[in-house]
């Protein structure tokens, strides 16, 4: 009897990381005799055996290891403003995350339902939606920067912007496509219009709702990085930048992985939230 | 009729502006009087606007002339006086039988404590057999199941009148025959005054008192109303040993396949009066037609 497909599955993702640290490994494996044609700046920049062309300036899986281990072990450590734990500049990006998405959602889905349950609403709205959607929410920084001038709260604010949009149209669809026949229910049993609103419309497109919600935290995370780049002090963004310019690319592949495993738990929490919601018709 | 009707629907049409300038009238000049406790089945082929009859004594739907009068005042809007069976079960999926049904009493009765609620759902919900599967959601039940949710829940709002929209037509012949039984039941216990569609000719016979036939649209409206004239304590089982079963089963067979295409023209010969369709009662020994003169052919002596 084959072994379970769970199982398989496993095997075979622990043989794919094998293999991708395998290349990794050898493709950082130290090189002689090429130290000639070295940049002699690039030599000052990046450590002498690098320079040298004996060990490559890109971290091997064991360097990576140890920098991941070294900040593990002390994520919270604040020395000075441009030397603080990864943990405290996670824990500023998902601050600032989960204002700007908690402050979209509370606007989105109040908004949403009114789009939803009014056709001429949907309608007059749905041009402004159609343009504004598109844009990237970073060209609204500068915008928020002249506006709000606080660099903190233009990066909340265009965290706001860009998860404004999928929570905003999957609520205004899922109660606009409630089934009639609900809704006949509803109007026959002559149950008034709040509690037809949160006990038919709101159980009905819970589950569309939830997944513009799990759109939107997506996009959230992804933008932050971006954001905090350009605004720079805290967060994982700056982190990355910061890491950037001191050149250690071992600290960036450890913020990488970091921001992966983050979005990650995102996404899943929303996706238990959702299956509380879910039905099955 | 002597008794003023539960119910009076007079007048009613319903047009559509046609593609192109004009109007297509799908019914017309549709008077019918349904009194308190009776069961009426309205047979009538696609198209002649039988849902939209339903829907708009349900008051969902409204006509584009002609008032249904309920208890001396024209219906505005939807009731809790009138509840609906939907051809599809429509219950709520998110919530469990028990919900469902706590639903519309709660609508019913904002006023009742949670356990009165409670035990008045439990009553239905044993009316209709569901004893032990309150707590399942919609899916987890069958088509059957789910319409008898329907059936409960309409129930238990206790309404003047159930309106039924071919309820059993999407279920298996064994469920629909069990749930007929159940549904005679019931409303013969508790008198209920009932308004079913139905294309089903068996399922009329079985449950209905009047039958009323509709021409095809468009331009359809009530042809005549016959009279069940079986016994009141028929039963699946034995409806069809009676005498009378095969004069009124062709006589709704025969409307069916042939008159109801052909009524205009019948119409005009004998003096038809859309406010007083004529009354039949196939194989009953009086004469069948109590108003215009006797139909040869359609009023069949037992």
């Amino acid at each position: 009897m084959p072994a379970s497909l769970t199982l398989r599955a496993g095997l075979l993702s622990v043989a794919i990381f094998a293999a991708f640290i395998g290349a990794w490994y050898l493709a950082t494996l130290p090189t002689a005799g090429s130290a000639a044609n070295v940049d002699p700046e690039y030599a000052a920049l990046v450590s002498g055996a690098a320079s040298e062309g004996q060990k490559s300036a890109f971290p091997t899986p064991m360097d990576v290891g140890g920098t991941l281990w070294e900040h593990l072990k002390n994520p919270f450590y604040v020395r000075g403003a441009n030397d603080q734990g990864v943990g405290i500049q996670l824990a500023y990006s998902l601050g600032r995350v989960l204002v700007g998405y908690g402050l979209a959602a509370l606007v989105a889905i109040p908004l949403g339902f009114l789009i939803g349950m009014s056709p001429l609403v949907y309608r007059a709205l749905d041009p402004f939606i159609q343009i504004l959607k598109p844009i990237s929410p970073l060209a609204w920084m500068p915008l928020a920067l002249y506006t709000i001038k606080d660099s903190g709260i233009s990066a909340v604010f265009v965290i706001f912007i860009c998860s404004l949009w999928p929570m905003l149209i999957n609520t205004a669809f899922g109660v606009a496509s409630v089934r009639k026949e609900w809704l006949n229910v509803a109007a026959t049993l002559e149950v008034g219009p709040l509690r037809k609103a949160f006990m038919v419309i709101l159980p009905a497109a819970a589950p569309t709702i939830m997944t513009g919600m799990r759109i939107s935290i997506g996009i959230a995370w992804l933008v932050i990085v971006a954001a905090e780049m350009l605004v720079g002090g805290t967060g994982i963004g700056y982190f990355v930048w910061n890491e950037w310019n001191n050149l250690s690319i071992g600290n960036i592949i450890t913020a990488i992985l970091l921001i992966g495993l983050v979005g990650m738990a995102l996404d899943l929490a929303l996706a238990r939230t959702a299956r509380l919601v879910a039905y099955r018709e | 009729m002597t008794e003023k009707p539960l119910i009076s629907i007079e007048a009613l049409a319903r047009r559509y502006p046609r593609h192109g300038g004009g109007e297509t009238t799908v019914f017309e000049d549709v008077w019918l009087p349904i009194a308190k406790g009776e069961f009426i089945c309205l047979i009538g082929h696609s198209g002649c606007g039988k849902t939209t009859i339903l829907n708009v004594l349900a008051g969902l739907d409204q006509p584009s002339a002609g008032v249904v009068i309920v208890d001396g005042r024209e219906i505005a809007g939807p009731s809790l006086d009138r509840a609906v069976i939907f051809q599809g079960h429509s219950l709520l999926p998110w919530m469990s039988v028990m919900g469902n049904v706590a639903f519309a009493v709660n609508s019913r009765r904002p006023d009742w404590s949670k356990d009165r609620v409670r035990a008045h759902c439990q009553k239905y919900i044993d009316v209709v057999h569901l004893t032990g599967s309150e707590h399942k959601k919609p899916a987890e039940l069958s088509g059957g199941m789910k319409q008898r949710v329907g059936i409960a829940r309409a129930l238990a709002i206790e309404p003047k009148m159930l309106l039924m929209d071919e309820p059993f037509s999407a279920l298996d012949a064994l469920t629909r025959g069990s749930l007929q039984d159940e549904v005679r039941r019931i409303c013969t216990e508790t008198e209920q005054t009932v308004f079913m569609i139905t294309h089903d000719v068996d399922e009329a016979m079985l449950l209905a008192d009047k039958i009323v036939l509709m021409t095809n649209g468009p331009h359809a409206k009530i042809a005549e109303i016959v009279e069940n004239t079986l016994p009141k304590d028929r039963s699946r089982t034995n409806i069809h040993k009676h005498a009378n079963y095969y004069a009124l089963r062709n006589h709704l067979l025969d409307f069916l396949v042939t008159r109801s295409k052909a009524f205009t023209a019948e119409s005009g010969a004998n003096g038809y009066d859309p406010k007083k369709p004529p009354i039949v009662r196939p194989g009953a020994r009086p004469v069948a037609v109590e108003t215009g003169p006797p139909e040869p052919g359609h009023a069949v002596s037992a």
